[in-house]
Order: C-alpha cells, then structure tokens, then sequence
C-alpha cells in the first residue's frame, strides 16, 4: 500500500508512456484491420463487375436483330386472295411463296433444288407472320409491290454481327459459301440492317432463335411470382405473429421453431418433388401452372419470411407494448397498432430477399413441369409457362450461338428484374422506416 | 431531519447481518390500511417460476392520496406496482396470489378483462416511452383505443386537456404534429404523463418516472405529482428519498420482498418505526 502511494508519480509517467509506445501498434492493427475489409470488399466488387462484363458482354448483341431488304410483290394469285375483305383469306394465304419468289428474283444465280433451299433459308421461317400483318394492317398493298424490311435467319444474323470492316474472320457456321456470297451482296447493297430486337421482348419461346423472346417467360416469372407474394406474404406474417406473440412456450413451440429452421435450409428440388406430389398427384391440378409453381415456390419462401418477420418482431422495444399495453390496448391492437408497422420495414426486408430467391429457382419449377417447350404467351397463372431462370437454363442448352447470346441477354433481363425488387426493398423500407 | 432521527433510534438498530436473518420474522409496521381506500392489497404473494418476490404484503390505496413505496433495488416495488394493473401478465413465470382489489372489484377476478382495468389504472414508466407517433397521435391513442371520442372536436378536446394537465401545452401546442420522441426527456415523460390521464384512468401507477430526468425536468414532474393528487390515486416508486418526501401522502418502506413499514411520509422520514426504515433512510444500505 505505501508503496504504492510513493511510486504513484514515477508510475504515472511510465503508464502513459506505455500507452504511446502501443498507440502506434494499435493504430496499425486498426489499419490491417481496415485494410481486410476494403479487401473484402474489392473481391466482392471484381466478382460483381466480372460477372457482369462476361454477361454483358456475350449478351449485348442480341438486343439487335438482323432484317434483310426484300422488294415483295403481294400477288393475289399466289395468296389466292380474292376477296380481300374476308380476313379468314388473308390468315390462311401463303406469305411464305411470296418471299421465296423475291428471293428468287433477286438472286437469279440459284438453280437447283439445294441452291434454292440454302437462299430461302436466308430469311427467317417467321418472317411470312410479317407480311400477313402488313396486309392485314393495309388491305389495299394487295397487287402492290413494296419494300419491306423481314426478319432475318440466325445464321444470317450472328454471320452479320461477327463479320468486322476490318476483314478478320466472321463467325460462318452453317452457312455456305453460296449463302455467304449472297449475304455480302446483301450487304454491299445495304440491304442488311441491325435493328432494336423487338421480337426479344415481345414474343414467347421458339425453336428458332430469330424469333425466340423472353415475354413469355417473364410472365410466366410474374404470374409465379404474385401466387408466391400473394400467399407466402400473409401467410407468413400471420404465422410470425402467432409464434411471437400469442404461442405458448412450450415443446411444441420449440419443436415447430426448429423445423421451421430446417425446413429453410430444406434442397428447393425436395420443394419441387412434394409439389409434384401433392399439387399435381394429390390435387390433380396441370402441369407447367404458375399457380402451382407460386405454391411450390411458397412453400419454400415462408420460413425465410417466417423467420425474417420473427426477428423483425422481436426487434420492437418492448417499452412500445408496455406502453400501449398500460393504456388499455388489447392484445390484437398492440400488435396491429404498433408492432406490426414498426416491424414492417424488417418484415419486408425478409420477404423481398425470399421473393428475390423465389424469382431465381430453377429446379422446384424442372420438377413441376415448367420446363416445358411453350410458345404462346400466358395470359394468367391457369395458362402453362415457363419461368425466366427456366427458359435460361433451356436457351443454355441450345447450340445454336444466337441461343448463346440470347442466353445472356435473358440473364440480363433476370438481373434487371432481380436489381429492381432490390431498390424496390430499400425503397419500401426507406419510406416505411420512423426516422423518429 | 436524517441526523435527528438517525440520533433518536440508534439504541434500536441492529447489525446489518441480524436485520437479515431477521426479515423473514418482519411483519408490517404502521399504518397498512386506509379508510377510503381506492385499492386494497391483502396478503399478495408474488412468484417469478419458483422464486418469491413478494411476500404477504398487505396495503390500501387510499382515493386520492399519493402513496409512495420505496427500498433497496431488487426489493420488489416495481413488481407489486406492476400486480396493480396486471402488467405482470406479460411475464409468463409470474404468479400472483392474495387479494387484490380496486374498490369492491377483484383485479384478478378470472372474468376481470385487463383492458378496462387498465383504463381505470394507468401507468407511467421508468423510461420515457413515447410512441414512434406524433404528439398528438401519443396523447390520443388511449382514448382512440377505448373509444372515448365520437368525434374529432372532442377528441382534440381530450388532447388538449391531458396536455394542459400535465404542463405540456404551452411548449408544444404549436407542433402538435411533430413527432413525439423528438422531443426532451422531461417533455418526453411529462408526454407519457397526458397519454396516461387522457384516459381519464382513477388511479396512476408511476414507476420511477423521473429517474431519466434532470432535476429541473424532475421539478417540474413532481410539481404535476402534487396537482394531479387532487383528481387521481397515486401509487409512485421512487429511488429519491427527497422526492418521496415532498410528493407524497404517506410511504411504503419494502425491504427484499416484504413490507417493512408503512407510515405517514412525514413520519417515515422524521421518526421511523422500524429499524430496518431507519436504517435504509439513514444510508445504511440501498
Ligand atoms: N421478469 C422477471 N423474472 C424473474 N425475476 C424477476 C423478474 N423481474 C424481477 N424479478 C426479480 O424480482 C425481484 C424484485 O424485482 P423488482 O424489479 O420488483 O425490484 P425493484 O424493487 O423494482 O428494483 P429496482 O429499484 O432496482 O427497480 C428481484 O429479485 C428481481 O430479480
Ligand atoms: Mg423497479
């Protein structure tokens, strides 16, 4: 003790000169420790750009499209057309012949049955829907010759899109020479143009690439989508809220605890494999539904929204209820008045996250059937459809290279879909958060 | 006034080990029992799981008196405060036992529903805890809730009164719409204060409501103590010896989980009757 008392003055001075002397270690440690998560932060970064230059870069090209110039004579012969004002005529008439005879006149160096097929294939196989628009838009172009701008075949188009002023090599494939001839005539004559690829976004899947879209899948993805918001979002609110706040807590409640914590780690194709089995075996609804794939993809999203919510309602200082409960407020209108709109920020963050995940699986929906080969456009969540991640992974599959492209351009368009729930989720919550 | 009182009774204090052992043999000293008692406690015993914080208390509220309970931390006030108006039921472990009654009514009765109780006993806490609303959504909310205004006039009407009442008016009327935790700590409370009697409730529970304030914010909470004396019933827990002296009727002394002793303020401060009160007024522990 005394001495204690005596060395106190000595003691002083060499404490702080202690501290000094480890100010300087500890501020590098500071630094190192700053340094990792910069660090960090840069791997993450140079993830996300490579990511995005790879997809942006073999998908940027199919937002434009090859159309080829084509002088087209709507001959009343050859569509059998007589009479104009009967549109039932002007769907069933053959554009195709049409074109063909165009291409013909124009290319007069195709003889032969094989040089014929190899010049009809220039343009795309859809490109007669086209024309039977145009004339179902203008009855008078009957008997008229016009120029018109059709879509061009995929071989057609990723030749047109490879081939660089410079001379160095264009991506041929099954192209032939012939063919490569007359698509450089084309070009020479400006009869070749890339435009905005409207038919990407506005029509269903096709096995031709030239006339493959995205819309069908992305409604197929929408329709899925708002079965999945529809359902999971109350359900697992609702089920948050008893847990939290009504539950007793007992075994029971435990033993539901944990499985709901399982059952989000669950695989999503065991998800799929029980839709299969219960949706489509047990209540023999069809396949390929977006009804059944939001139900599926519900059931995989309510424990992370179960979870998510829990937490955001566990998060609401109990000194709220207190008060609210000291007024008088029952139970229900605690909740309703108060920890409801003060958990609903959190809440929200959870269930976009899971919706966000919802949007991006693929295999749930492999096992219900909603990778099926569909053409037309749904127009509700009873019509068959595929989903966006879905019709990635089937384009994937495709050899065709404007299927590559195509590809990337889907993931593009699933991306932007993905980013704008995200700003969509921060935006809600900025909005809904009390900044008092 | 302690050094007198401390002087007078000192032949009857005893080492703080024996006052130990002995508040298992405590019973209640002084005056318990009220003859207009708004509230009557008889033999309350409270469990948390297997654990006893309160034993066989026995106490009357009376109408309009400001009853003040004090002791060392952990001695129980703030869970026999919370038995008034059933906050307990919140906490699934606590059991309570014994009579508790609000005038000729059974606060535990099994068909007693919590939210008319609690309109008629309202509670004031230790932390200002204004909602996340503005001021005038705070102050309505309780009557909103119990639907005491059939329209907006009167409802305004209540908002204004309550603030008026608890000394509030005149610093926020002009932003009545302004949230309400933007507000200072003293305004904060004396907020919680109006929510709590815009209800019109007839007895208030205050648990430590100025241990968050500044003295001046404390002053002017326990000048609001003093006039709302006149309408309510009272029941205050409170760290300060000063402020139970200068706010209250009588006081309750609790010492771990019993009622130790219960006497006019004036009384309990001047010339306690048990030795424990004494000691814990003197400083000894607490
Ligand atoms: N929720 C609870 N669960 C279990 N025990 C509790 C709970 N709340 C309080 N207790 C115990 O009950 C006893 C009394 O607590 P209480 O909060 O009533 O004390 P207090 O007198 O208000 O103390 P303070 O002056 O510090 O607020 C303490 O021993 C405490 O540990
Ligand atoms: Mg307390």
């Amino acid at each position: 003790m005394s001495m204690n008392t005596v060395d106190k003055q000595t003691n002083k001075t060499n404490t702080i000169d202690l501290v000094n002397k480890n100010l300087a270690k500890r501020y590098r440690a500071e630094k190192r420790f700053k340094a990792y998560g910069i660090a960090a932060i840069l791997f993450g970064l140079s993830c996300v750009v490579l990511l995005f230059t790879d997809i942006i870069g073999k998908g940027h090209s199919a937002f434009l499209q090859t159309y080829v110039y084509l002088e087209v004579e709507f001959d009343p012969e050859s569509l059998e057309i007589d009479d104009i004002s009967d549109p039932g005529q002007i769907a069933r008439a053959d554009y195709t012949g049409l074109i063909r005879t165009a291409l013909r006149e124009q290319f007069t160096d195709a003889n032969g049955r094989r040089d014929r097929r190899s010049l009809y294939a220039l343009v795309s196989n859809g490109a007669g829907f086209n024309l039977r628009e145009k004339l179902e838009d203008d009855p008078t172009l009957l008997n008229q010759s016009v120029g018109v701008w059709l879509l061009a075949d995929d071989d057609v188009d990723t030749y047109y899109k490879s081939r660089n002023d410079d001379g160095s090599e264009a991506f041929t494939g099954r192209l032939n020479e012939k063919q490569i001839n007359w698509v450089e005539t084309l070009i020479a004559n400006e009869h070749l143009v890339k435009r905005f690829n409207t038919t990407f976004f506005s029509s269903g899947d096709s096995r031709e690439p030239e006339q493959a879209g995205i819309l069908g899948a992305m409604m197929g993805s929408l329709f899925t989508l708002l079965v999945t918001i529809a359902l999971s979002f109350p359900i697992g609110i609702a089920a948050a809220v008893y847990l939290e706040e009504y539950a007793p807590k007992n075994k029971f409640t435990d033993f539901i605890e944990v499985n709901i914590n399982n059952l989000a780690a669950v695989p999503s194709i065991i998800f799929g494999l029980l839709g299969l089995s219960i949706f489509i075996g047990f209540f023999e609804m069809h396949r390929s539904l977006p009804l059944v794939g939001g139900l599926v993809l519900t059931l995989m999203t309510l424990p992370t929204i179960i979870i998510s919510s829990r937490a955001a309602i566990k998060s609401v200082p109990p000194s709220i209820r207190d008060a609210a409960l000291g007024l008088g407020a029952s139970k229900m209108q605690v909740v309703l008045h108060h920890v409801l709109p003060l958990a609903m920020p959190g809440m929200l963050t959870g269930a976009i996250i899971g919706f966000a995940q919802a949007l991006g699986e693929t295999a749930p929906l492999l096992m219900i059937g909603m990778v099926a080969f569909i053409v037309d456009i749904p127009g509700g969540v009873a019509d068959p459809a595929t989903a966006l991640p879905v019709q990635i992974f089937l384009w994937s599959d495709s050899p065709e290279r404007a299927f590559v492209e195509r590809t990337s351009a889907a993931i593009m368009v699933l991306l932007a879909f993905l980013i704008s729930m995200n700003t969509l989720a921060i935006w809600l919550r900025k909005r809904l958060e009390r900044r008092w | 006034m302690k050094e007198t009182s401390a002087a007078e009774k000192s032949a009857n204090i005893k080492q703080d080990s024996d006052i130990n052992q002995d508040i298992q043999n405590v019973q209640t000293v002084g005056t318990p029992f009220s003859d207009s008692a708004k509230m009557t406690m008889r033999n309350v015993d409270v469990f948390y799981g297997d654990k006893q914080a309160i034993h066989d208390v026995s106490l009357d509220i009376g109408k309009n008196e400001v009853v003040a309970m004090i002791g060392p931390s952990g001695c129980g006030k703030s869970t026999f405060l919370r038995c008034l108006n059933r906050m307990n039921d919140t906490i699934e472990s606590c059991k309570i036992t014994g009579e508790l009654k609000l005038e000729d009514r059974d606060i535990y009765h099994p068909k007693q529903d919590v939210v008319p109780l609690r309109a008629r006993v309202g509670m004031v806490f230790q932390k200002p805890n204004p909602f996340p609303k503005s001021i005038y959504d705070n102050v309505a909310y309780g009557p909103k809730v119990h639907g005491l205004a059939s329209r907006k006039s009167e409802l305004d009407e209540i908002v204004e009164h309550s603030l008026k009442r608890a000394g509030l008016w005149g610093e926020v009327k002009d932003r009545l719409s302004s949230p309400g935790t933007g507000l200072s700590g003293g305004q904060q409370q004396r907020l919680c204060i109006a929510r709590t009697i815009a209800v019109s409730p007839e007895v208030i529970l205050m648990d430590e409501p100025c241990s968050a304030l500044d003295p001046i914010a404390t002053a002017r909470i326990e000048e609001l103590i003093a006039e709302l004396s006149q309408n309510f019933t009272i029941a205050i827990v409170t760290h300060s010896m000063q402020q139970a002296a200068r706010v209250s009727h009588r006081t309750a002394y609790f010492h771990m989980g019993k009622l130790v002793e219960v006497n006019a303020t004036q009384r309990v401060f001047t010339n306690p009757e048990h030795a424990l009160t004494e000691a814990y007024i003197t400083g000894r522990f607490g």
